[in-house]
């Protein structure tokens, strides 16, 4: 395995040069992050480049970096993460491009690359609001029709903004501020670094 | 002359052959489809924002309820991703138990699937025979889990507990004679693993009588062959992976190109299609029931020789035994520590896949050293193949629709999340 990902890390070196803008290897997986302009000439590489042969694209997801606790606190808020696999070199990769702007991010869109992007983007828009530039379907997904807001940013609440009930006056259902107040059962507690010797194998 | 228009068909969500919540928007030209546009988000329920606001063990039962035909394949790609980041090892026995459920639960699936399928196409008997066979399988999750079908028997660093000793039986009620009971219990009166054991006896006759309704059925082939078809390179291109892209000829499976747990010591073969249609597909499930029942026998003789702890004896992450919590102060603190504040997770990130019954079923989790997850990423598969059923039925019969969604193994749970 690890001479896998020693393969894989040469092969990047050599095919991506200057465009690599990091790249880490942690429990056994390779993430490499890219800038958000040059993502699809690197992913065009990676898909079609011998030695790489990315061909399927397993995931794509946004991130929201805002609420993050830990140490080492990301550069920008809004990231979009694909993870890859090639079939024919039994590789995976990671691949991370943060989006330019905070408050209106966008990216270049994988259709082109990987056809079956279309539906991950139109899910990480839906609920990240990330803006995939050359979309041609960029719909909401996941949530319901005529949706207000992105559900799964951090600064969204967890009970959502409106609900929903029949209202007999009216005779039909309406919308209307949430009445439950948030609770917390359990606070997020960030500990100290090794904290319990848990931990992976680098 | 009348202008011939194309017309827009809604096709559920409360179609029974939409399997669950599907609201198909069809547009038609006669009876053949021109596009098809899925609308999905029916079942949303945001799980993975949920999962952000529990600690690690409080969203573990939330995995069966994503695709809640395979309920253990999910908790096993949610604990393998916790076991990741953390670095702990899962006891041997723990392995074996995991690999032979993961293999049960995959049959259980596939029965499922077969039954849908045929009864969508209209073949009734399938559906019932599934059913019967589904019912033994069910009572092996409860055996152990005690729970028909969301189990949560998979935890982080292992699985619950021990495969029990005597497997459940049927007591004699006003509904149900001495005699009736009697037959009930035939094969009850072992462990689980004798129960198993017959049942992986019994299973292949049974997988026999389906074959025999429909692998020479004229009209099961009428209605699947040349159905569907996807080349490789288009399957690999629309990110399908098991039984979807096997049926498309290429010999990809997780368990022998990146094996966990102990699949690296199992015998099993992994049957691929040549067409990659409809027909193909049907006979990749069906070839990998019968190897799923050849590893559980694997895991059966394995696990009678074995003996050993089940869980890991790390108790920041697994609780400790009953009986040691209530005479040992540590042990009580760590039982504390564990149910209110739950574990930490280092800060990293880890993806997790494992191959479960409909394909590659992923999670994604980023940790930033909290007691909850930073944020949770799941990877149904599923939702590739229904992104791509505009490509497959496209220039099909509106009856084609029905088949195709039936063999991309569609379930709403996994893919709205």
């Amino acid at each position: 395995m690890s001479t896998r990902i020693e393969t894989l890390k040469a092969a990047l070196a050599s095919t991506l040069g200057e465009r690599i803008q990091r790249l880490d290897e942690a429990l056994g997986e390779l993430t490499l992050v890219v800038k958000s302009n040059d993502l699809i000439g690197v992913a065009t590489l990676l898909r079609d480049e011998p030695s790489l042969r990315f061909e399927e694209l397993i995931d794509l997801c946004g991130v929201d970096y805002s609420g993050w606790g830990g140490s080492e606190v990301p550069p920008l808020r809004f990231a979009v993460v694909a993870h890859l696999l090639s079939v024919s070199n039994n590789c995976r990769l990671r691949l991370r491009v943060f989006a330019a702007e905070d408050d209106f991010p966008v990216v270049d869109t994988l259709t082109g690359v990987w056809p079956n992007a279309n539906w991950y983007e139109r899910e990480a828009f839906d609920l990240f609001g990330i803006m995939f530039e050359g979309h041609d379907d960029l719909r909401r997904i996941l949530t319901d029709y005529g949706f207000v807001g992105h559900p799964f940013r951090k600064d969204f609440p967890l009970s959502g903004n409106v609900e929903m009930r029949y209202d007999p006056e009216q005779r039909r259902v309406i919308y209307q501020p949430v009445t439950i107040e948030p609770r917390e059962v359990t606070p997020r507690i960030v500990r100290e670094a090794q904290y319990g010797e848990l931990g992976g194998k680098a | 002359m009348a202008e011939i228009r194309n017309y827009t068909l809604n096709f559920g969500p409360q179609h029974p052959a939409a399997h669950g919540v599907l609201r198909l928007v069809l547009e038609l030209d006669g009876e053949v489809i021109q596009r098809a546009d899925p609308h999905i988000g029916l079942l949303h329920r945001a799980t993975e924002k949920l999962a952000e606001h529990k600690t690690w063990i409080q969203s573990l039962p939330y995995m069966d309820r994503l695709d809640y035909v395979s309920m253990m394949c999910n908790e096993h790609a949610y604990c393998m991703a916790i076991e990741k980041l953390v670095g702990i090892e899962v006891p041997e026995r723990a392995q074996y138990i995991r690999v032979m459920f993961d293999e049960i639960t995959r049959v259980l699936n596939h029965l499922l699937w077969l039954g849908a399928h045929a009864i969508d196409i209209g073949a009734m008997t399938v559906f019932l025979y599934c059913f019967r066979e589904r019912e033994d399988l069910m009572d092996c999750y409860e055996a152990v889990s005690g729970a028909r079908m969301h189990a949560a028997y998979y935890r982080p660093g292992g699985v619950y507990r021990d495969l029990p000793d005597a497997m459940p039986q049927y007591l004699p009620s006003p509904y149900r004679s001495e005699k009736k009971v009697r037959e009930l219990n035939e094969n009850r009166q072992g462990s689980l693993l004798d129960f198993i054991e017959d049942f992986t006896r019994r299973f292949p006759t049974y997988v026999d009588e389906y074959e025999t309704l429909l692998t020479d059925n004229r009209i099961w082939k009428q209605r699947t062959v040349g159905i569907g078809v996807v080349t490789p390179e288009r399957a690999k291109a629309l990110g399908f992976t098991g039984p979807m892209l096997r049926g498309s000829g290429v010999e990809w499976d997780l368990r022998r190109k990146q094996p966990y747990e102990v699949y690296d010591r199992m015998e099993f073969d992994i049957p691929i299609g040549v067409n990659g249609d409809c027909y193909d597909r049907y006979l990749v499930r069906i070839e990998e029931m019968r190897q799923s029942n050849k590893i559980i026998r694997q895991c059966i003789a394995w696990l009678r020789a074995n003996a050993g702890p089940v869980i890991t004896s790390n108790h920041k992450v697994a609780a400790p035994s009953r009986v040691d919590m209530k005479s040992n102060m540590e042990e009580l603190i760590h039982h504390f520590k564990l149910f209110t504040e739950g574990m930490h997770v280092p800060p990293g990130e880890a993806y997790a896949a494992v191959e479960h019954p409909k394909g590659e079923f992923g999670i994604y989790a980023i940790s930033d050293g909290a007691n909850k997850p930073y944020r949770l990423k799941i990877r149904a598969p599923g939702f590739p193949h229904l992104a791509a059923l505009n490509e497959m039925s496209r220039g099909h019969m509106l009856a084609d629709v029905v088949a195709i969604i039936g063999t991309q193994d569609i379930v709403f749970g996994e893919i709205d999340r």
